[in-house]
């Protein structure tokens, strides 16, 4: 009877899964699985830190809508890991990581690089295993990659052992699937649907209000037609950006804390909120109490658990929000569109008359806002667009018209400064052929700009356009509201770091843009490098903050749309 | 805040109870008690937890997330036989002793271990039986105390006329 080790078991049972390159950091307990590794086709990225690994394996994700994996060591390795799983589990990102762990014979004896990695990331995971028999090793991937994938899609952990690493196995038969306890549901029930579609011919102001679940369920198409077919605005959260094109004409933007008032408004007034793949967050919501108080709500989503949790929904429905759309549309069949003439007339005027703003000055300091005009104009808008979290993460979705899915990667529900470089990697190796253009503010990316070495040495040319405003500027801009303008803590320094010669430390082209004029030729010169990493600087006015914004905890009545509403 | 009692079929897998109590936890759901034990089924365990919840739609769903878990029912206890064992160390110094011994009879408590001056009595049955023979003994002075934590099943609804306690 042949045999192999489980070290080659994990590697041939990745193999099975289809995985083409795994994100990781070697050492001691994973090191017996990184020698078959050495012989497989699959591809191989040395991250610099294991939060780059994992945040390479969600950029990865998002791109592709595979399973990103990442694979790391035991102990700090583990512990460095928890930031991007909590993130994959917020954003509800397929990923699979993979940790060593110190021998089955030490585990609980406190041994080198022993860290409680299952205990440590069970509430950061959507399911995690601990591995204690080497026969395990092929079924626990395969079910692995099947719960990441399937229901709200979420990271998967799985932590193995060096012994178990090095004892042998038989290689089986096709990998079962044994989860008596997890069946998610796919279909919407009939009799809701019905109930849905019924509600949504009677209503006078109807909202789509659509999240992240429409892109994850490919279901952007759907959305559209649905949208044309019952003649309903459409508002998409942060995560939902791209799941509805950006330029149509029922398009209203982003509703929430920093969204646009026609988004936010038709939201207060509607009658009848349509909540696809959402979950009522509050940075949307703001004061549930006063959230769309004159709507009934019909919620979809393929969690139950978020269903009912903020907001009571008058129809609720669990399921695959494309497959619900697809029913949706079939009952429509070929009834003629409501007449909702006058409510998108309002709702039009409101987009017309309160576009987001700003204020550049030839002369004058350089406005974040138009730097990222100009990327989406000399981009033509074809790039896909990664962030990091803050200022720069809501100008930029505020200003770039997304119009296709999985074109905008960030970290929504955790806010995890320090996303983007490591995710513009993952996302360049999923989809080499596009542009992958990070918008990264200069807090964010000093968190893990360390990955500018991995996206030179493996080659991934990502371009980045860093919005230096020397400050941590969402917290600045927190403390000019509502701390007197006491910045207590939030200084980098404009001049602090060379960002230019960071990058050519690093292996990219570096570029620094002081004045309007200087921004459409850098990016121009950025867009012609192809075979290094690029890095414009763009250093800007500390002092611009982002609007429109309805303080935490505010209602949504009350948006301040610019600084002269501050007074 | 009002008690509910969750009758959870879990997969009898390595820290499946560290899931659940972990997850009951960070919700902010308070458990009055938990008893965990195996079923007919050795690769079941069946999980009876008291929660202190105002509602309990939110502790269902979330607990249905976690993949181990097969199946939640939340037993009405009108339609369900909810049972809890308590062993009560109780002081029987001087005279006491025979007062004690009569408070036992009336509960059906069993004496189980009888030292110089005290008993340890094991008392079976609903949790209001047992609260009660807790509080009766109380004044004597209690020496010590474990609770089993609530366990339930749910009666059979379709023989109802059979029903015999």
């Amino acid at each position: 009877m042949s045999t192999i080790s489980g070290a080659q078991a994990v590697i041939k049972a990745l193999e099975r899964e289809g995985v083409e390159i795994v994100f990781g950091v070697p050492g001691g307990a994973i090191l017996p699985a990184y020698d078959p590794l050495f012989d497989s086709p699959i591809r191989h990225v040395l991250a610099r830190h294991e939060q780059g690994a994992g945040h390479m394996a969600e950029g990865y994700a998002w791109a592709t809508g595979r399973v990103g994996v990442c694979i790391v060591t035991s102990g700090p390795a583990a512990t460095n890991l928890v930031t991007p799983l909590a993130n994959a589990l917020m954003d509800s990102i397929p990923i699979v990581a993979i940790t060593g762990q110190v021998a089955t014979t030490s585990v609980g004896n406190d041994a080198f690089q022993e860290a409680y990695t299952t205990g440590i990331t069970m509430n950061a995971t959507k399911h995690n295993y601990f591995v204690t028999d080497p026969d395990d090793i092929p079924d626990v991937i395969h079910e692995a990659f099947h719960i990441a994938a399937t229901g709200r899609p979420g990271p998967v952990l799985i932590d193995l052992p060096k012994d178990i690493l090095n004892a042998h196995l038989e290689w089986h038969k096709p990998p079962k699937l044994d989860l008596p306890g997890y069946r998610p549901t796919v279909d919407g029930h009939p009799r809701r649907v019905k109930e849905a579609v019924k509600l949504i011919e009677e209503a006078k102001r109807p909202v789509i209000y659509a999240g992240g679940g429409i892109i994850k369920a490919g279901a952007a198409e759907n959305l559209k037609r649905f949208a044309e077919r019952s003649n309903s605005p459409v508002v998409t959260t942060l995560m939902g950006l791209g799941g509805f094109p950006g330029d149509h004409d029922l398009f209203l933007g982003m509703p929430g804390m920093h969204g646009t008032f026609a988004a936010t408004s038709a939201i207060q007034k509607a009658d009848l909120l349509v909540a696809l793949g959402v979950r009522f967050d509050d940075r949307v919501t703001g004061n549930p109490d006063f959230f769309a108080p004159h709507a009934s709500v019909i919620h979809v989503d393929v969690d139950p658990a978020e269903i009912g949790k903020v907001r009571q929904a008058e129809v609720p429905i669990v399921g695959d929000v494309g497959k619900v759309l697809e029913q949706m549309l079939e009952i429509w069949g070929d009834k003629p569109a409501p007449d909702h003439t006058e409510w998108l007339e309002k709702v039009s005027r409101w987009r017309n008359d309160n576009p987001v703003r700003y204020d550049q000055q030839p002369d004058g300091p350089l406005k974040p806002q138009f730097v990222i005009e100009e990327l989406y104009n000399r981009t033509g808008g074809d790039a896909i667009v990664v962030s990091g979290v803050g200022q720069h993460q809501m100008w930029t979705a505020l200003h770039w018209k997304f119009s296709r899915p999985r074109e905008w990667i960030n970290s929504g529900g955790l806010g995890t400064m320090g996303f983007g470089v490591p995710a513009a990697i993952g996302a360049k190796a999923g989809a080499p052929e596009r542009t992958v253009y990070l918008i990264d503010g200069d807090g964010s990316f000093q968190m893990t700009h360390q990955e500018l070495a991995t996206a030179s040495e493996e080659g991934f040319p990502i371009k980045i356009a860093l919005i230096n405003n020397g400050v941590h500027g969402m917290v600045r801009q927190w403390q000019t509201l509502f701390y007197g303008k006491r910045y207590s803590g939030s200084v980098l320094g404009r001049d602090t770091v060379n960002y230019p010669m960071l990058a050519e430390a690093m292996g990219c082209v570096g570029i620094r843009v002081e004045t309007p004029e200087e921004v459409g030729p850098a990016i121009e010169k950025s867009l012609s490098i192809n075979d290094r990493p690029v890095l414009i600087e763009f250093v800007v006015d500390p002092d611009e903050m982002v609007f429109p914004m309805v303080p935490a905890g505010g209602s949504n009545d009350q948006i301040i749309l610019g600084p002269e509403d501050l007074t | 805040m009002t008690k509910h009692t969750l009758s959870v079929l879990v997969e009898n897998r390595a820290g499946v109870l560290a899931r659940v109590s972990s997850l009951l936890a960070r919700r902010g759901f308070n458990i009055h008690s938990l008893a965990v034990g195996p079923t007919a089924d050795e690769s079941i365990s069946r999980m009876t937890i008291v929660v202190d919840a105002p509602e309990l739609e939110q502790v269902k769903k979330q607990l249905h997330k976690l993949i181990n878990v097969v199946k939640i029912t939340e037993l009405d206890p009108k339609s369900a036989v909810e049972r809890e064992v308590a062993l009560v160390r109780v002081s029987t110094d001087g005279q006491k002793r025979s007062d004690v011994l009569e408070v036992a009879t009336l509960f059906d408590a069993i004496a189980v271990d009888v030292g110089v001056s005290t008993i340890m009595f094991l008392v079976a049955g609903a949790p209001d039986k047992v609260n009660d023979f807790v509080e009766l003994v109380r004044p004597y002075g209690i020496a010590d105390l474990v609770k089993s934590g609530r366990v339930a099943l749910a009666r059979d609804q379709k023989n109802r006329k059979l029903r015999t306690s």
